[in-house]
């Protein structure tokens, strides 16, 4: 790797793994959780929690970044709030670019999962209830498990597109070598510059690789998830 | 148990109580598809609210609509064996077999554990995945899985439907012995007379949403041609006990409430009861003792009533001591000018013994 990519670049790897591996596990179990929400319960306002869900889609990630910087920065009631309390700060910061990342992902794993959950068989519930398990029970013994597949091919696909985030990132944490410059922003950073072309190409070339190899990766485990469930 | 259901889906209404479970052995809740049989199951099992409905197991009130009263399905420990099984995928059978006893507070021995498995002849299935298995297999399964959660009923809701007449065979012996070895009431949903006649002791049959007749199984199964005979082929079952065999001619002769029966011969030894079926198509009549007919069975009988539907009409004859019925042509009816408190001879053309046909 020494010889293809300079350590600018592979440092700019590492950070673009590290922030999509953190921001999907991160919001998997409420992803989950929202998954059920929207599968299993009926209740007012659902389609408004739908959307809520939803917005990250459609919503500019610039405007999500700016959002993030007047709600989640330093001189902000929320964002003070965090850092004196709890010692957390987003701004500057790689846990920013996670955080990010993973609000704009949401909905990918959301409806993975929400997907296998309303195609498992309610019978099974039943069958279930009428052997003792209640609901909190059968949420472990029994959604969980069956939405595996799901929940897999859910956090493969978040995590090429965490992977690919640029605009929430380099508004609300700006672009910080080793810090915030995810791939994208390296790429980006690569165009700026003087005679980065080439540098811009490979970074571009391992930004294919790296969407293609997830893509495949959720197909393959998907099947096998769900091979082994029968 | 007694049971008591009152629900409204569509058009369909739904207004059913009975009791079961009151004796040990089988209650079958017979009719014809779509009379309500489901519904009933689902409202026990606690798995459907009804509109209105009381039910009471052993003194305890599971569901008591008007007082505001339902017991939850994981809190009521009824078991349930559905038609398609319904076995957890991503469970091994063996964690399929314990998921309702880990769940039970008054827990079946592990001895009673390996117990229900040597019933069932599950050990070689353990480690298997549901989807290897086939579906008398599964059936297996299910029907351990909830026996292991000790229920304090059985509901059976047509276990069998889904499988070939094949499986059908390999799976009925099972739950034979299950009925003769438990004493766990159960409650058998079927629309097969022949699985009903071979394991009911009690017979609940429900049509159109209403219960039509309750009482033991000999005495529903002679009258169910007055009671669902529009989709329902009217039949007697008896009960006979092996007289002895004709090993000559591979035949058995069995006999029953004073009259005597030969069928194809049965791997069962003198002396041993056996469940049989006669259909009242297969029962032909005659005035005078039928000469060189090749029937093996005539017996003397008087006809108790006579029941005319359509181009056809269904004779009950009264034999010495049990009943049978008889489905002939109106116009055999008038050309032989049969009325009620004649003496006629039953020509029997086919009996069917614990569930396979015999001419």
């Amino acid at each position: 790797m020494e010889g293809l990519l300079t350590a600018a670049e592979l440092e700019a790897l590492g950070l673009s793994l590290r922030v999509a591996l953190v921001a999907v596990l991160a919001v998997l179990p409420f992803a989950f959780l929202a998954a059920i929400l929207l599968a299993r319960c009926q209740f007012r306002g659902k389609a408004l929690v739908d959307g809520l869900i939803h917005l990250p889609l459609v919503l500019p990630p610039v405007a999500l970044g700016y959002l993030l910087l007047i709600s989640l920065g330093t001189r902000a009631p929320l964002g003070a709030f965090l850092l004196e309390t709890f010692g957390i700060g987003f701004v500057f910061s790689w846990t920013g670019a996670a955080l990010a990342s993973a609000i704009l992902t949401f909905p990918f794993q959301v409806r993975a999962i929400r997907l296998s959950l309303e195609a498992q068989d309610r019978g099974l519930a039943e069958a279930a209830e009428t052997l003792g398990a209640g609901p909190l029970d059968r949420l472990f013994s029994l959604y969980l498990p069956l939405a595996v597949p799901g929940i897999l091919g859910g956090a493969v696909t978040a995590f090429a597109a965490c992977l690919g985030e640029f605009g929430a990132i380099i508004t609300f944490v700006s672009n910080i070598p080793g810090e915030t410059r995810t791939i994208p922003l390296a790429i980006y950073t690569a165009i700026q510059s003087p005679g980065g072309e080439a540098a811009a190409a490979r970074l571009a070339a391992l930004s294919i690789a790296l969407a293609l190899g997830g893509l495949v990766l959720a197909d393959v485990l998907a099947r096998r998830a769900r091979a082994a469930l029968g | 148990m007694s049971v008591h259901v009152r629900h409204r889906l569509g058009a369909f209404d739904l207004d059913a109580a009975f009791e079961f479970g009151g004796s040990p052995g089988v209650t079958a809740l017979f009719g014809p598809s779509g009379a309500g049989k489901s519904t009933v199951i689902s409202a026990i099992a606690g798995l459907l609210r009804p509109a209105f409905g009381r039910i009471v197991l052993s003194g305890e009130t599971l569901l008591d609509t008007e007082r505001g009263l339902s017991v939850p399905a994981r809190s009521r420990r009824i078991g349930v064996v559905f038609q398609d099984s319904r076995l957890f995928p991503h469970l091994s059978v063996r964690a399929n077999l314990l998921y309702g006893w880990q769940r039970t507070r008054d827990r079946v021995a592990p001895s009673g554990i390996d117990a229900v498995i040597a019933l069932l002849a599950l050990e070689a299935l353990l480690a298997r995945r549901p989807r290897t298995l086939s579906g008398g297999e599964k059936s297996r399964v299910a029907l351990g899985r909830a026996l292991l959660m000790n229920p304090r009923a059985l509901l059976l809701d047509e276990p069998l439907a889904a499988l070939d007449a094949a499986l059908k065979a390999e799976i009925l012996p099972y739950l034979d012995r299950l009925a003769r070895e438990t004493k766990i009431p159960m409650l058998y949903v079927s629309h097969s007379l022949d699985e009903v006649a071979r394991l009911a002791d009690r017979m609940v049959v429900i049509d159109k949403g209403r219960v039509a007749a309750e009482g033991s199984l000999f005495e529903v199964t002679q009258r169910l041609d007055l009671i669902a005979g529009r989709e329902l082929l009217p039949g007697a079952v008896l009960e006979a006990e092996i007289a002895g065999h004709d090993e000559a001619h591979g035949l058995t002769d069995l006999a029953f409430a004073g009259e005597s029966l030969v069928v194809p011969h049965i791997a069962k030894p003198v002396g041993a009861t056996v469940r049989v079926r006669i259909d009242a198509p297969d029962v032909m009549l005659a005035l005078s003792r039928p000469e060189g007919v090749s029937a093996n069975n005539i017996l003397p009988a008087t006809i108790a009533a006579i029941e005319e539907a359509g181009a056809h009409a269904d004779v009950q004859l009264a034999l010495r001591d049990a009943r049978l019925t008889a489905r002939i042509t109106r116009r055999s009816l008038e050309r032989l000018a049969l009325k009620p408190g004649l003496a006629v001879f039953a020509v029997i053309k086919s009996v069917t013994v614990g569930g396979r046909e015999h001419g």
